[in-house]
């Protein structure tokens, strides 16, 4: 493995594990939030004992977004000195916005876990809406730094130096509101249908159980309008491709010849040799239909591109049709409890609609894994669109297979203890009561003796 | 003062509350692991307690200092990352160690081996990343982490004999024994029954002493090691100032501590870990990364300057209220 291969891979990896975290971070809070409102406006205990659990579900994923987040900060320094060295000043401003974005997420967080019984309810109730709010702050300010790594703005090319930087048109790149909106719905619909999915499956062996229905329900009031969004703001993205990064769009539909009336290619496996695509079902004019509105649109191709500068096709094609099937299917499972909660139906008899919902558990978190697929494999061999090589970006040390297989043993490990500690959470049926005594230290500390809860 | 002296200044704030909040963080974790005595479950449980509200917040501290450092001073990030990627890769590794195993010791669930087993990662995650920690420091402070080299320089000249020195071992032994002395004031005000108290009181007052030994090893090394730093420290014309306000916060939390006045040793042991900071930093001045790379050398364009600048006081102002609020609920209350 060569070092820029290791180089690439850490930073995929890491990527792909601590988006995992943020989705969630995103998300999570506007359900804790929701419930706990419901429990102050219905005085329902179930309510609150949903928030608690949401609660100490996201403290959980959070500090380990934390964590995974930090690593992410140090290693632009440590695997791409020179994209920083470069990016820095023009791209540094969305980050430090960030940086506050967690400061106050992170404040809040800690007001509202261990807070229920130091502040007041609206206090308390404020300080959640604040986690939402400034999560999602975070997480557009972060993707507002990578869309302009798909399009750069803000600075002049000068000898290979930048020179007339200016980081507040760097910030209002073209790239920035397709991606900062896709990825906003994408946090929501994923994390709303992964624990709605949950709550399904508990819901099909136990239709009668009261805190299932309630959490299926918050959870399908979050994600189920996003996921019916997803495939329109997907369009305004594609869009956006076709005409500031035709590769990544010709690589995403394995278009090899610029043509007008270009097809929509779904499925198939792009031949590199023979540059075509083979087994697909072609839909006529359908690409420069999505792409332009227009059908008769010409559309470039990957030919439009040197060979050297393509990304690698068959793995952005396989990721975007991905991607895209699964967006369909969500939207539609969304679009169907929507209808059947309009028609007055009791969506937990529903035991299709049931196990469609649960199917759909993992599947908005591959869109999001795969979407990103798209963004960065599609953006190579370019680490800045058009102004940097990943290859010129990558950092002189040797050796970097190391870090690289460390941390990505370090992460399954973490993987694989998150997800025995939330299935733990979740197996254990809500009416214990000993754990709400964790969130509600009535006496606070010294009563409880021993480790954790 | 340039806009790149404050952003610089800036830096070296978030760095230093990085050290007094983040700081007693870890030596939480360390007293957690040298938690002995009668009574050690609770001294376990007060510590966890008193970490569990802020160490996420505490620990924003240093992704500020981060993100303000390549956004500002891009040159410098670029080095680090390059010439300390070993001792920087195996601090991320603690920090990931440490918040993740805390959290799943707290919020694991039952008290079981599996729990304890979290507590032990925990504690020894806190160990060695303040020890990392302040070798990068060290490897910066001597002047080690300097400009373009040869591409054919041999891997251990490059990228581990920067750091791998007796100075930069030293400074990470001090970095370590601080964080464990602030831990130990502040738990002296958490606790909340006397016995604990005194535990922590004796465990203060013995760190207090380890610190000034570890100090003076590391001026001793300093000569050798740091020569930029040490001749700063003795011949600017704020060197016997500085001193003298340092001795003063030394003794005032000793004193302090002996007395038992804990809400005053608390201010006086912030004060002291920050006076030794900024005597680094001062003595440093104008390099940011000595002994060739300058505050200004490094700094990016005034447009970016100049935003950042302007962002950092309006985040400010979200930021301190929020902050303080935090802090009010946590730790307000009287020390009964
Ligand atoms: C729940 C997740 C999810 C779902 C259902 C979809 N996407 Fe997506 N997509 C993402 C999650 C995502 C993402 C992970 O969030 C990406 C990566 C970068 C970004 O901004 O969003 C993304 C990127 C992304 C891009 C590349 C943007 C760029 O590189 O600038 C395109 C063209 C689309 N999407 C198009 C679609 C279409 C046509 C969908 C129709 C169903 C769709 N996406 C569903
Ligand atoms: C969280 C979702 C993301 C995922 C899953 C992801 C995934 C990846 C992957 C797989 C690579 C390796 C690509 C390759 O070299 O073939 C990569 C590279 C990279 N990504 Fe992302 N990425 C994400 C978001 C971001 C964001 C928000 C930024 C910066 C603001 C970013 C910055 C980079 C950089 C600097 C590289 C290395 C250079 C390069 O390979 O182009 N990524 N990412
Ligand atoms: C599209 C990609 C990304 C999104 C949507 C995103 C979003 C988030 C969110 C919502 C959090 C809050 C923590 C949580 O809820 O788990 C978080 C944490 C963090 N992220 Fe990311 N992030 C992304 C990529 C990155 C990248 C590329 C970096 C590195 C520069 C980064 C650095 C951090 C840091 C340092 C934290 C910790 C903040 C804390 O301590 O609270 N993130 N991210």
């Amino acid at each position: 493995m060569s070092d820029l291969l290791a180089a690439r891979s850490q930073m995929g990896v890491s990527l792909a594990f601590h988006i995992i975290f943020a989705v969630v971070g995103i998300a999570m809070p506007v359900m804790m939030v929701v419930a706990e409102r419901r429990w102050q406006v219905t005085g329902h205990a179930i309510y609150l004992d949903l928030a608690q659990r949401w609660a100490k579900g996201t403290a959980i994923l959070f500090a380990v977004g934390a964590v995974s987040g930090t690593v992410l900060s140090f290693e632009l320094g440590l695997l791409w000195p020179e994209f920083m060295r470069f990016a820095g000043p023009i791209i540094g401003m969305p980050f430090s916005l960030e940086g506050f974005a967690f400061f106050t997420e992170a404040i809040f967080l800690g007001i509202y876990l261990y807070g229920w019984d130091r502040i007041s309810p609206g206090a308390h109730l404020a300080a959640g809406g604040i986690v939402a709010l400034s999560g999602a702050a975070s997480g557009v300010f972060v993707v507002v730094a990578n869309a302009w790594m798909n399009a750069p703005a803000g600075f002049e090319l000068v000898n290979g130096q930048a020179v007339n930087v200016d980081p507040l048109a760097a910030m209002a790149n073209p790239a920035a509101l397709p991606q900062a909106i896709h990825m906003t719905l994408a946090a929501y619909a994923a994390t709303g249908f992964a624990v709605a999915g949950i709550h399904a499956l508990l819901l099909l062996k136990d239709p009668a159980n009261a805190f299932h229905r309630r959490a299926l329900a918050i959870a399908l009031i979050v994600g189920a309008p996003a996921a019916v969004l997803q495939p329109i703001s997907g369009d305004l993205s594609a869009r956006h491709l076709a005409r500031h990064q035709p590769v990544k769009l010709a690589a995403a539909e394995a278009l090899f010849q610029t043509r007008a009336g270009a097809p929509l290619t779904l499925g198939g496996w792009p031949d590199m040799d023979r540059r075509e695509t083979r087994f697909a079902i072609d839909i006529p004019s359908g690409l420069s239909l999505l792409a332009f509105h227009d059908p008769g649109a010409v559309v470039k191709g990957l030919d439009a591109a040197p060979r050297d500068e393509w990304p690698n096709v068959p793995a952005v094609h396989l990721a975007f049709q991905l991607m895209v099937a699964l967006g369909t299917y969500l939207a539609l499972v969304a679009l169907w409890a929507g209808w059947r909660a309009w028609r007055g139906a009791d969506l937990a008899h529903d035991r299709w609609l049931l196990r469609a919902i649960a199917l759909a558990t993992p599947l908005g978190f591959i869109a999001v894994e795969t979407g990103w697929m798209v963004t960065e494999l599609g953006r190579q061999p370019w680490v800045i669109y058009g102004v940097l090589k990943t290859a010129d970006a990558v950092t002189p040390m040797p050796g970097l297979i190391v870090p690289f297989l460390t941390f990505t043993l370090l992460y399954c490990f973490l993987g694989v203890i998150v997800a025995w500690l939330l299935y733990r959470q979740i197996l254990r049926s809500p009416e214990i009561p000993e754990w709400r005594g964790f969130y509600m230290p009535v006496d606070s500390r010294g009563s409880r003796k021993g480790e954790g809860a | 003062m340039t806009l790149a002296d404050i952003l610089a200044a800036v830096v070296f704030v978030a760095l230093n509350a990085y050290a007094v909040l983040g700081g007693a963080d870890f030596g939480g974790g360390v007293w957690a692991l040298l938690a002995g005595g009668l009574r050690k479950e609770r001294q376990r449980d007060l510590i966890a307690h008193a970490i569990g509200p802020v160490w996420e917040a505490n620990h924003v501290w240093l992704i500020l200092a981060i993100v303000l450092l390549f956004t500002g001073f891009p040159a410098a990030f670029a080095r680090l990352g390059i010439l300390l990627h070993i001792p920087l890769s195996l601090v991320l590794i603690g920090i990931v160690l440490r918040g993740s195993a805390f959290t799943f010791w707290r919020y694991g669930g039952e008290a079981d081996a599996q729990q304890r087993r979290w507590g032990v990662t925990f504690a020894v995650a806190s160990l060695i990343t303040p020890v990392l920690l302040g070798i990068t420091v060290g490897a910066v402070a001597s002047g080690a982490v300097s400009g373009p080299r040869a591409p054919d320089t041999v891997f251990f000249a490059v990228y581990v004999a920067p750091w791998l020195t007796p100075f930069a071992l030293s400074v990470g032994l001090f970095a370590l024994v601080a964080f464990a002395f602030l831990a130990a004031v502040y738990l002296t005000l958490e606790a909340e029954d006397t016995e604990l108290r005194e535990d922590f009181r004796r465990r203060a007052l013995s760190a207090g002493v380890a610190l000034l030994g570890a100090a003076l090893l590391v001026l001793a090394l300093s000569g050798v090691g740091a020569p930029r730093v040490r001749a700063g420290l003795i011949l600017a014309p704020w060197a016997v100032p500085l001193h003298l306000v340092t001795g003063v916060a030394a003794v005032a939390a000793l004193v302090a501590l002996w007395q038992r006045r804990y809400g005053a040793a608390r201010v006086a042991a912030a004060a002291l870990v920050s006076l030794i900071l900024w005597g680094w930093g001062l003595s440093q001045y104008p390099y940011i990364l000595p002994p060739d790379l300058t505050v200004t050398g490094a700094a990016a364009p005034a447009a970016t300057l100049r935003l950042l600048v302007g962002a950092l006081a309006l985040g400010a102002v979200v930021l301190l209220p929020s902050l303080y609020y935090l802090f009010r609920v946590f730790k307000g209350r009287p020390t009964a």
